[in-house]
C-alpha cells in the first residue's frame, strides 16, 4: 500500500462509520447523523478521484483556463480535475434535500411517539 | 425527447399555482392528467417514430462537454410503461385522493416522480442517472409518508434511510468508475472497460457498490426489508406507481444497463443476478403466502416477480459468456423485458383494485373482506383478471412472459432454475387463490355489506389496465407480430447489443465521432429474427399440445419449408444443438 492510498482508506473508514451508525444505533437522530456521515464520505471520495499530484517542484494549479484553448492540454495534465467538484455540488444539494426530509420525518415521529427510540416504534425494530 | 422530462418537471412546479387558481377544487386534477397524457402521446410517438437510437445533447454541447440523453429501444419501452401506469394512477387518484388533505401537493410530488423516472431511463450518463434517481426517490419518500399517520411515517423513514444508503453506494460506485475510466457516459465507460480486457479490482469494487445500490432500489431479497412496509403504506395509486414502475426504473432497468452495456455481460455478475433473482422469487413468494394484509401480500409479490426479471437477465449474461446461440440469449432477455412490462400492468392494476376495495370497505385485512365480487362487480372482475394474470394463467399476459422465461432457461440448460421458476409460479397461483377466496368469494362480511361500487373514474382506470392485460398478451400472439417487433424486440436488442461486439445501442453516441465503425454488426442482426423464429416454433409446438390453433402469419408461410417440421423433433433438435455447442 502506497502513501497515496491512505486518503482512500480513510474515506472508506468514514463510509463504514456512517453505515455502522445507521445499522446499529437505536436513536433516530443518531441514524440521521449516520446518513450525513455516509453522504460526506461519498463526497470526499468524489473529491479524491479528481485530485492530481502537481508535477515535481511546482505549485498545484487551480483548474481555471486563463490562457485560452492553447493552454487546455497542459492544464488538463497538471491541474486537478474540475468535473468531480461540479458533481459534488449537485450531490451536496441532493444531500441537503434528503436531510431536510428525514429531519422533518423525525420530528413528526417524535410528535407521534414522544421519543426518538426506535425500539418503542412498531415497525422500525430490526 | 427532452420534453418527456421537461413537461412533468415544469408541471410539478406549476402545480401548486394551478391548485391555488382553481381554488383547491377537484378540477385541479385535470392539469396533471393532461400533462401525463401528453407525455404518454409523446412517448408512444417516440416509440413508433424511428428505429435508430436517438441522442439529444443538452444545451447543444457536443460529446466531451455536453450531457446526453439517449433513447434506444430499451429506454423507449420503459418510457411508455412509465407513462401508461402514471396516467392510470392519476385517473384513479381523482376520487381516491379526495379523502386526503391538500391533493395539490400530492400531484406536485407525483409529477416530480414521473419526471425523475423518465430522466432515469433517458439519461445517457451515470451521474445524471443518479440525480434523476434521487429526484424520483425523494418524491416517493414524501409520497409514502403522505398519510402522516405513524405507520406511514415509520415506513417512509425506513424507506428513506435505506434508499439514501443505496444512493450513497451508487455515488461511491460512480466515483470509482470515473476514477478508473475517466468517463461518465454509459457508452464511453463501457467502451473503456471492454477494451481494457479483464476488469481490474477497483472495477469489481465499483460493481459491488452498484449491485448493492441498485439491489436496494430494486428490493432484491437480501435488501428487500423496506418494500413490504413502504409500498402498502402509500396511498393506493402511489403503491401502484412504486411497485409498478419505480422499482423497475430505478433498480432493474439500471442494473440491466450496467451489467450489459458497461460490464459486457460479465458472467460473474450474471451469476450474482441469477442468485439475487432466485432468492427474491422464492423468499418473496413464500412470505406472500402467509400474509393477511392485502397490500402487503401484493408488495411481497412485487419482490418475487422482479426476481423473475433479474433471473432472466442474469441467465442471459451467463449464457452469453458460455457462447450459447444468440437466439437463446435474446429469448431470455426478451422474456425478462416482456415480464417487466407485464408486471407493470398487472401489479399496478392489483394495487388499484386493492385501493378500490379499501376505499369502499375501509379495511384491507383479507379476513374481514368477502363477497366483493357481488357487491362491486367491476372491481371484482378487474381483480380477477389481474390475479389470474400474475399467477400465469393462459391466455393472460403473465402466462406468456413466464413461458418465454422458462423456455429460455430450459434451452440454456438451466433445468433446476426452470423448475424453480415453475414452482414459484405455482406458489403465486396458490397465494392468489387465497385472495380470490377471501376477497371475491364467500358471503359479504359486515365491512362489505355497506360497500358500493367505487366512482366511475376509479373503475375506468382499473378497466383500462385490465384491457391492457389482454392486449399485451395478444402481443405475444402471432397476429400481433408487427407490434411486438416494433416494441419489445428493439428493447431486447438494445440490451444484448450493448454487450455484443459491435454494441449498436448506446454506443451510437460515441460512434458519431468515428464514422468508420460499422453500425450494424451481423451478430446483432442475427439475434432478433432468430429469437423470434425459435420461440414462435416452440410456442406453436406448445400451443398444439394445448389443443389450440395458432394462426399462421404471412411471414411464416413464406418460410414454410423451414418450419415444416415444427414439433417435438425441432424442439429436440434445438436442444441438441444447444448442447452440442456446449459440449466441446
Amino acid at each position: 500500500m502506497t502513501l497515496a492510498m491512505v486518503p482512500f482508506m480513510l474515506t472508506f473508514l468514514l463510509l463504514v462509520a456512517g453505515l455502522y451508525a445507521i445499522v446499529a444505533k437505536r436513536n433516530l437522530i443518531k441514524v440521521i447523523v449516520g446518513i450525513l456521515v455516509l453522504n460526506c464520505g461519498a463526497n470526499v471520495m468524489l473529491v479524491l478521484t479528481g485530485y492530481r499530484d502537481p508535477p515535481a517542484g511546482e505549485a498545484p494549479v487551480a483548474p481555471i483556463l486563463t490562457g485560452g484553448a492553447a493552454q487546455a492540454d497542459e492544464l488538463a495534465r497538471t491541474a486537478v480535475d474540475p468535473l468531480p467538484q461540479a458533481l459534488i455540488l449537485t450531490s451536496i444539494v441532493i444531500g441537503l434535500s434528503v436531510t431536510a426530509l428525514v429531519v422533518s420525518l423525525g420530528v413528526r415521529l417524535y410528535e407521534k411517539y414522544g421519543t426518538f427510540d426506535t425500539n418503542r416504534m412498531r415497525n422500525l425494530k430490526g | 425527447m427532452p420534453l418527456l422530462v421537461v413537461i412533468p418537471l415544469a408541471g410539478g412546479f406549476l402545480m401548486p399555482l394551478v391548485d391555488r387558481l382553481t381554488g383547491r377544487r377537484r378540477s385541479a386534477a385535470a392539469f396533471p392528467i393532461l400533462l401525463t397524457a401528453a407525455v404518454l402521446v409523446l412517448s408512444v410517438w417516440l416509440l413508433l417514430a424511428a428505429d435508430e437510437p436517438l441522442t439529444y445533447w443538452v444545451g447543444g454541447w457536443d460529446f466531451p462537454i455536453g450531457i446526453s440523453m439517449v433513447a434506444d429501444g430499451l429506454s423507449r419501452l420503459m418510457v411508455v410503461v412509465v407513462a401508461t401506469v402514471s396516467l392510470m394512477a392519476l385517473v384513479f387518484s381523482i376520487d381516491y385522493m379526495a379523502r386526503f388533505t391538500s391533493p395539490g401537493l400530492y400531484y406536485t410530488l407525483f409529477l416530480l416522480m414521473v419526471a425523475g423516472m423518465n430522466g432515469v431511463v433517458l439519461s445517457g450518463d451515470l451521474f445524471n442517472m443518479y440525480v434523476f434517481i434521487e429526484v424520483a426517490c425523494i418524491a416517493s419518500y414524501a409520497l409514502v409518508a403522505f398519510g402522516t399517520e405513524s405507520d406511514e411515517l415509520e415506513a417512509s423513514f425506513k424507506y428513506l434511510v435505506l434508499g439514501t444508503v443505496a444512493s450513497t453506494f451508487l455515488l461511491v460506485g460512480i466515483a470509482l468508475v470515473y476514477n478508473v475510466t475517466g468517463h461518465l457516459n454509459w457508452a464511453k465507460v463501457g467502451e473503456v472497460i471492454q477494451s481494457a480486457g479483464e476488469p481490474t479490482l477497483p472495477l469489481y469494487v465499483a460493481a459491488a457498490f452498484f449491485l448493492m445500490g441498485f439491489g436496494l432500489k430494486a428490493a432484491m431479497v437480501p435488501f428487500h426489508a423496506w418494500l413490504p412496509d413502504a409500498h402498502p403504506s402509500a396511498p393506493a395509486p402511489i403503491s401502484a406507481m412504486l411497485s409498478g414502475v419505480l422499482i423497475k426504473a430505478a433498480g432493474v432497468y439500471t442494473l440491466a444497463r450496467l451489467v450489459f452495456s458497461v460490464f459486457d455481460g460479465d458472467p460473474a455478475l450474471g451469476w450474482i443476478l441469477v442468485t439475487l433473482g432466485v432468492l427474491s422469487m422464492v423468499v418473496g413468494v413464500l412470505m406472500a403466502v402467509g400474509q393477511w394484509d392485502f397490500k402487503r401480500l401484493l408488495a411481497y409479490h412485487s419482490i418475487s416477480q422482479m426476481g423473475y426479471v433479474m433471473l432472466a437477465f442474469g441467465a442471459a449474461a451467463v449464457m452469453q459468456a458460455r457462447d450459447l446461440s444468440p437466439t437463446v440469449v435474446g429469448l431470455a432477455v426478451f422474456g425478462g423485458l416482456f415480464h417487466l412490462a407485464n408486471h407493470a400492468v398487472f401489479k399496478s392494476l392489483l394495487f388499484l383494485c386493492s385501493g378500490s376495495v379499501e376505499y369502499a370497505t375501509g379495511t384491507r385485512q383479507l379476513k374481514e373482506l368477502g363477497g366483493i365480487g357481488g357487491r362491486m362487480p367491476v372491481t371484482g372482475a378487474c381483480l380477477r383478471v389481474a390475479a389470474l394474470s400474475i399467477s400465469g394463467v393462459p391466455p393472460l399476459n403473465g402466462f406468456w412472459s413466464k413461458l418465454i422465461i422458462v423456455l429460455a432457461l430450459v434451452l440454456g440448460g438451466f433445468y433446476v432454475l426452470a423448475a424453480v421458476t415453475v414452482f414459484v409460479s405455482f406458489m403465486t397461483l396458490l397465494s392468489f387463490a387465497k385472495v380470490q377466496r377471501y376477497v371475491l368469494g364467500g358471503e359479504p362480511s359486515e365491512h362489505v355489506a355497506a360497500a358500493r361500487e367505487v366512482p366511475a373514474a376509479m373503475c375506468l382506470a382499473s378497466v383500462l389496465l385490465a384491457v391492457l392485460c389482454f392486449a399485451s398478451s395478444l402481443m405475444a400472439v402471432e397476429t400481433m407480430r408487427t407490434v411486438r417487433g416494433r416494441v419489445l424486440t428493439p428493447a431486447s436488442e438494445a440490451v444484448t447489443a450493448g454487450a455484443a461486439a459491435g454494441r449498436q445501442g448506446r454506443l451510437i453516441t460515441v460512434e458519431r465521432e468515428r464514422p468508420a465503425t460499422p453500425r450494424q454488426p451481423e451478430d446483432v442482426d442475427a439475434t432478433a429474427p432468430g429469437g423470434r423464429d425459435s420461440h414462435r416454433e416452440r410456442r406453436k409446438h406448445l400451443a398444439a399440445g394445448l389443443g389450440r390453433r395458432v394462426r399462421t402469419s404471412d411471414t411464416e408461410t413464406r418460410r414454410a419449408p423451414a418450419n415444416g417440421t415444427v414439433g417435438p423433433e425441432t424442439h429436440r433438435a434445438g436442444l441438441a444443438a444447444v448442447h452440442g455447442e456446449e459440449a466441446p
